[in-house]
């Protein structure tokens, strides 16, 4: 029978929700590491059992913790980010040069191939590696130090490495993106680095065009096509059939084409989701309704999926990391909000039910299909 | 004996009580007793002092003997009654947000 795990870090601790196959009864274990900020809980999947955390605090800094047994126990491994040679400057918010510096651990995305190796997405923007699970951590510099690091400005949530994404075709090629530098590619495995933002469009730098400054919220790639990228941006959703190379908007009829999370299904690679946020300063959904968009033509072509979702009076905001499908036969999708609802679909987003309703504020959920 | 407190977060993430013994070389200083801690609780690395710099932590403070100790040479020998284990070093979360 198989199980589905899923991982939920929020402002104030982590949490582990499981159901058996049916996705209708669930079990809710936490919080781990109450009261702490958990930016990002992913397991490996050479390893179910194998599971990474990144739990951050103002006051006490940065830890990693790790599970071997799915999330039952956990112990603190490697917590030292410290940046390859002399940090330099990036562009603070004003524009003036601003010293790197290390402040939390946004994304860690378990290797494909090796439950020890796990690579770090920080703030302030860098690429961290760990090859003996997360004890250490060397940075990978040629992204920091690709020539446009010095031009890299934060977003207002600072300026963070968020989406990593490895290629399953290609263990040389990982996608990453920065708020606010843009969408970055390696194909030799982080030894060099290409911007990839071509038609991208973005009215509020000086150069809308420009190789860097755009704040990309985050970036989806079904494993079965590892060229085709769907990504979402502060504002446009967009679409890339080549790698990154080149990008073209699709956010067709969506109602506003702001937003942070966008995901794909897990066994149609043109049936992608997006949740629409009303911006620039007030990022709840339109109209006080929660609505899951989904285009079954790979963008474009947009339809709401609201059944179980509340209709009125609603004002969350699911952030961007927030959203994960699981890759059974019908396929979940799991979002989580800053009301600290966790919601599933069992039926590909036809219909909605939440797992959960009060935890604190939702910061990331990341899905396990255990067989 | 030097006897230090520990606020909630890291007692628990230490998983030890409030109040923590450790062995301190003389002259006791702040660098030697938070290097003696930190090498009974590694865990505890990074999480009170910076890891590169060993410069204190912005919101956490160091108090003793109804002292602010925050802002001392971390190489300044303790008050006596810290070094004798009369009274606990206290590792304090600064009040902010509340």
């Amino acid at each position: 029978m198989s199980k589905v795990r899923v991982l939920v870090g929020t402002r104030k601790g982590a949490f582990v929700l499981t159901s058996d196959g049916k996705r209708e009864k669930w079990d809710v274990s936490g919080p781990h590491f109450a009261g702490w900020e958990m930016y990002h809980v992913k397991g490996s999947p050479v390893d179910s059992n194998r599971i990474y955390a990144s739990q951050c605090s103002g006051w006490f800094g940065q830890l990693i913790q790790r599970s071997n047994d799915g999330g039952n126990t956990w112990e603190p491994v490697g917590n030292k980010f410290a940046y390859d040679g002399v940090p330099g400057t990036h562009q603070w918010y004003d524009g003036t040069p601003h010293p790197w510096e290390f402040k939390r651990v946004w994304h860690l995305e378990p290797s494909l191939t090796d439950a020890d190796t796990v690579y770090a997405g920080i703030e302030d923007a860098a690429f961290f590696r760990s090859t003996d699970g997360g004890q250490n951590w060397q940075e990978l510099p040629a992204l920091r130090g690709h020539g446009s690091g010095p031009h890299w400005q934060p977003g207002a949530g600072g300026m963070c490495l968020h989406t990593i994404i490895l290629d399953p075709s290609n263990p040389g090629r990982i996608y990453i993106a920065i708020s606010a530098a843009g969408a970055f590619r390696t194909d030799d495995a982080g030894k060099t680095w290409r911007p990839i933002n071509r038609g991208l469009h973005s009215q509020y730098i000086p150069d809308p065009t420009a190789e860097v400054g755009h704040c990309v919220h985050h970036v989806a790639m079904h494993p079965s096509r590892p060229g085709v990228l769907f990504m979402q941006k502060h504002w446009d959703v967009m679409r890339s059939d080549d790698a990154g190379d080149s990008w073209r908007e699709i956010s067709g009829n969506l109602p506003t084409d702001f937003g942070f999370v966008i995901d794909v299904h897990a066994h149609e690679p043109e049936t992608i989701y997006v949740v629409p946020i009303k911006s620039d300063s007030e990022h709840f959904p339109p109209d006080g309704k929660l609505r899951v968009y989904r285009s079954r033509t790979g963008g474009n072509e947009w339809e709401a999926l609201t059944k179980g979702l509340p209709q009125s009076d609603c004002y969350v905001n699911v952030l961007r990391d927030a959203m994960a499908v699981d890759s059974l036969d019908n396929c979940g999708i799991y979002f989580g909000t800053t009301g600290g609802q966790v919601y599933a679909s069992a039926d590909a987003g036809d219909g909605w039910a939440p797992i959960v309703r009060d935890l604190p504020a939702v910061l990331s959920v990341e899905v396990q299909t255990l067989k | 004996m030097i006897r230090v407190l520990l606020p909630a977060h890291l007692r628990n993430l230490a998983q030890a009580g409030p109040e923590v013994e450790i062995d301190v070389e003389e002259p006791v200083t702040q660098r030697r007793l938070l290097d003696a801690l930190e090498a009974k609780y590694p865990m505890l690395r990074g999480t009170i002092r910076d890891h590169g710099t060993l410069k204190r932590r912005s919101f956490l403070r160091f108090f003793a003997c109804a002292e602010d100790l925050s802002h001392e040479s971390p190489d300044a020998p303790l008050p006596d009654a810290v070094a004798s284990g009369k009274e606990p070093f206290i590792v304090i979360g600064a009040i902010a947000g509340g």
